[in-house]
């Protein structure tokens, strides 16, 4: 073919092959990424506001646990995950809460409270964070998260459900 | 720059006989020949285009009567390209048995399954009846109404069979009922079984023909 301009049948067919080939090829190879990073790339629904806690029950000064559980739709199952986290109240003013959350920035294990410790402590990799989050000792690079709140006239604590890093 | 590729290549070849098998497997002599001697290849294209779309089907698609037809309708709805992948999957299966046959009838008609090409004739009657095998096995996967009742007619036929019918028919079905054994071992042949023996009666079939080289048309000498 190079240097000559006489263009063969044999090369011809091979180049129109070739050609086809590709175009076939990325006929069902491109959409193929598509179809499967297309999970990977669906915007998650920001999380319905919940009521995890009322504020007469909760001590001063001492971390208390709430849970609560999110469903999601899944492809074609619907997957119930339970969150949970710890409310401080640092003094008698009913604004002046901490919500945390009880999963640890460093891979994501469950931290519990420990009062004898005075801390939460993650028992994957005996990390210790002090009361408000702060890391005491151990491998997370970051504080625990925390989640934002609102508090109405009977008490009930509502939070909504994304975990914003901690300060 | 191009003397490296160039002598990359070669060191390639040198080891691999790139060129050799280009050579056998793309660049080999035919006889005069016409596009009815084509459908060979269309067939093995088709094949390998189910392969790709098959996997590809896999990884959405869950093979248990509580999910099989939600994730069959979350592949068509929400997946990016699931319908085009899904669509190319079901229209290549029943184009792949048309050129099959087709295929089949052709190589009859030209009298190519004439010595020394038996065995090439026999092992593509093989690929013949695994193909309309995966046809089988593959219609019952989307576990719809028209799936379900297809696959109680055809195993119930398969059981019509004189003494050994309803052993064939507990076979086929993991039991007496169609159910979640039924669609788990149609899964399992559809995915593995049936292309794993596919794969190989094809590599056979490939080695024949270019062992033997394709056969002229028939003239009047023959």
């Amino acid at each position: 073919m190079s240097g000559s301009n006489r263009f063969s049948r044999r090369d011809f067919i091979k180049v129109t092959t070739g050609a086809i080939g590709g175009i076939i090829a990325a006929g069902v190879g491109i959409p193929s990424i598509g179809y499967l990073l297309a999970p990977a790339l669906r915007q998650d629904q920001a999380g319905k506001s919940v009521v995890v806690a009322n504020l007469s029950d909760i001590p001063i000064g001492i971390p208390y646990p709430f849970s609560f559980t999110i469903t999601r739709i899944n492809g074609w199952e619907r997957t119930a995950n339970v969150f949970g986290g710890f409310i401080l109240r640092k003094s008698e003013d009913p604004q002046d809460l901490l919500v945390l959350s009880s999963r640890c920035t460093h891979l994501s294990c469950r931290v519990n409270w420990d009062e004898q410790a005075g801390g939460f402590l993650c028992p994957c990799h005996d990390a210790m964070f002090d009361k408000e989050g702060k890391v005491v000792h151990g491998p997370p690079p970051e504080p625990l998260g925390h989640f934002e709140y609102e508090i109405d006239d009977a008490g009930n604590i509502t939070i909504i459900p994304i975990e914003r890093k901690g300060e | 720059m191009q003397n490296f590729w160039k002598n990359a290549l070669q060191w390639l070849d040198e080891r691999l006989g790139l060129n050799e098998l280009y050579q056998n497997l793309l660049d080999r002599p035919e006889p005069l020949g016409n596009w009815w001697n084509t459908l060979g290849s269309a067939s093995l294209f088709l094949f390998l285009l189910q392969v790709a779309t098959g996997i590809f089907l896999t990884v959405y698609y869950n093979p248990s009567p509580d999910h099989a037809y939600d994730s069959i309708q979350y592949i068509m709805n929400e997946v990016a390209f699931g319908w085009l992948i899904r669509g190319i999957h079901h229209w290549g299966a029943s184009l792949m048995v048309l050129v099959v046959i087709i295929h089949m009838l052709r190589t009859f008609v030209t009298a190519s399954y004439k010595y020394p090409r038996e065995l090439t004739w026999l092992v593509g009657v093989g690929l013949l009846l695994l193909t309309l095998g995966m046809g089988f096995t593959g219609y019952l996967l989307p576990w719809h109404q028209m799936a379900y009742w297809a696959t109680t007619v055809g195993t119930q036929i398969a059981g019509s069979v004189p003494f050994i019918g309803e052993f064939i028919l507990r076979a086929l079905r993991g039991g007496p009922d169609l159910s979640a054994l039924t669609l788990q071992r149609f899964f399992a042949a559809h995915i593995w079984i049936l292309p794993a023996l596919m794969f190989a009666l094809i590599g056979l079939h490939l080695y024949l023909i270019i062992k033997h080289g394709e056969s002229h048309f028939p003239d009047k000498e023959d």
